[in-house]
């Protein structure tokens, strides 16, 4: 405190009226490197993790050869994608198929801004978080099209169409389950939406596990772990990379631009993760009462989801382009739409849990 | 009813999570992987690696040049050019074996007569340039003289032991 009374007063001598102003910038900025550099990193090692575990469930050891156990290499993967040459193809629309793999990957860095990590541990405080949160992570789509669209290439530009209209079609699915979960908890802000799910009978017996929406609200948390995985383009819904069979939007892409497209992606699955545990999973709540709350539960129920996404991606084959669809629209949304008019009754009713 | 349980089993996604049961057991089983530098998978005695020509115990070559090998090789890949030494005997003064066109058949061993050309387990050489992967008499030689234990006791036991 005594510190921060100096900076302060040092701050004024070199600024004078500035200050606050300077004060707030700085300190924002120095707290967007404490989110985002833990994040980055974050993501270089994600990709450890998924080559491991898929390794693992197929009988194979997955990388091991640069450093111990593997340790550096995603270093060795980034240091080799950045010596790469970016290649612009001829006849592209250069500033934009530079800007597309930006427009993918800041929506899934800006969300973070309201993502609370423990009680009051947030950057920006909204109070229409969950608003926020649709609305910047929609943008991505706007990569997705503009990455096809700019490469002049027809293989991307029909890639980058199929993935725009399937993270466009399960964004609807998510954000009717978002719906479902500000109904109950009756607020936008994360925070609140956390803190409502530590009440119930359940968590006054001891075992707030089961007070936390992923219960009270089962088919739509399970259309939201569904809708995640399709929104971030994971397998089984990775139409937009298809590899072996289809080729997606960033076909044109290489160097940096490429890895931009790679981070984007598991940058988005940390975040839908995170969203997944704050919003059904209780957050940073203990599971039982007899151990505290903190911030470690909502990173080990992150952790959980994504070796759950990895799970998933090493069990089940592709998915068609049209079933895809057919479970988004057919499936999903009315599922969902249900769900709302049920959950909307049962809160009318004297039977209501969430009171 | 029966599609109300069915609709029922299908959201709780049963398959689903059997299939998920069959990759999660396989995280945890022993892996398939052989690190290689490290660790080698078990060769056979019958293994066909680079090619020896042997010696006599006193020294001699056991090659007398009769050109089966060369005949029988499919590939085409061995030249032998026959002079008669000091002795009068008759003896190789090239062989040659293209490791560019070799297939590993094993033909050449099985020609031979007198067991002179064998194929060894040894499979770990690399060259920098193609044209040095003509194995000449001189190194053929001396990849004999370097296993001729290994190619003993293979030859004896024949697939017999390990
Ligand atoms: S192993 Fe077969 S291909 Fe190779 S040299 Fe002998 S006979 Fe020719
Ligand atoms: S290696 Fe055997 S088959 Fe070939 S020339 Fe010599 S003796 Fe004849």
């Amino acid at each position: 405190m005594i510190a921060l009374g100096k900076l302060h007063e040092f701050g004024h001598g070199v600024f004078g009226a500035f200050w606050p102003s300077v004060f707030i910038v700085v300190s924002t900025l120095i707290k967007i490197a404490c989110i985002v550099a833990p994040l980055m990193l974050s993501v270089a090692y994600l990709t450890l993790l998924e080559r491991k575990t898929i390794g693992g469930m197929q009988a194979r050891l997955g990388p091991n050869r640069v450093g111990p156990f593997g340790l550096a290499q995603p270093l060795a993967d980034g240091l080799k994608l950045l010596f790469k040459e970016i290649v612009i193809p001829s006849g592209a629309d250069k500033a934009v198929f530079l800007a597309a793999p930006i427009f993918s990957i800041a929506p899934a860095l800006a969300a973070w801004a309201v993502i609370p990590f423990d009680e009051g541990i947030v950057l920006a405080d909204v109070n229409a978080a969950l608003l926020y949160l649709m609305a910047v992570t929609s943008i991505g789509v706007y990569g997705v099209i503009l990455a096809g669209w700019s490469s002049n290439s027809r293989y991307a530009f029909l890639g980058g169409m199929r993935s725009a209209a399937q993270l466009i079609s399960y964004e609807i699915a998510m954000g009717l389950a978002l719906i479902v979960v500000l109904m109950v908890s009756n607020s936008l802000s994360l925070g609140e939406i956390v803190k409502s799910q530590a009440r119930g009978v359940f968590a006054q017996a001891g075992f707030s596990v089961f007070s936390w929406n992923w219960l009270s609200l089962f088919p739509v948390f399970v259309v939201y772990m569904v809708s995640i995985v399709a929104e971030t383009n994971r397998a089984p819904f990775d139409m937009a990379e298809g590899e072996s069979e289809i080729i997606g939007f960033h076909l044109e892409y290489s160097g940096l631009a490429f890895a931009l497209f790679y981070m984007a992606e598991y940058a988005s699955m940390i975040l839908c993760a995170t969203l997944a545990a704050i919003l059904f999973l209780g957050g940073w709540l203990s599971p039982f009462s007899c151990f505290p709350n903190g911030f470690h539960w909502l990173f080990a129920k992150v952790f959980v989801i994504l070796v759950f996404f990895f799970w998933i991606r090493a069990t089940f084959p592709r998915y068609r382009y049209d079933q895809v669809m057919r479970l988004g629209w057919k499936v999903f949304i009315p599922v969902v739409l249900v769900w709302m008019a049920v959950v909307a009754a049962w809160m009318m009713s004297p039977l209501s849990v969430w009171k | 009813m029966a599609s109300m349980s069915d609709i029922f089993k299908s959201f709780m996604l049963r398959e689903l999570f059997g299939g998920m049961a069959v990759t999660g057991r396989a995280l945890f089983a022993p892996k398939a992987t052989v690190r290689y530098p490290e660790e080698k998978t078990p060769r056979s005695p019958r293994f066909r690696g680079l090619h020896a020509l042997r010696r006599n115990p006193d020294g001699t070559e056991r090659c007398v040049g009769c050109k089966l090998c060369e005949a029988t090789c499919p590939a085409m890949a061995i030249t032998i050019e026959i002079a008669p030494d000091e002795n009068g005997k008759r003896r190789t003064t090239r062989y040659d074996i293209d490791m560019r066109k070799c297939i590993f058949c094993g033909f050449c061993a099985e020609a031979c007569p007198v067991d002179a050309i064998v194929e060894t387990r040894f499979y770990e050489y690399c060259v920098e340039r193609p044209g040095d992967l003509v194995w000449t008499k001189d190194i053929l030689l001396e990849n004999g003289a370097l296993r001729e234990e290994e190619i003993v006791r293979d030859r004896e036991c024949d697939g017999e032991c390990a």
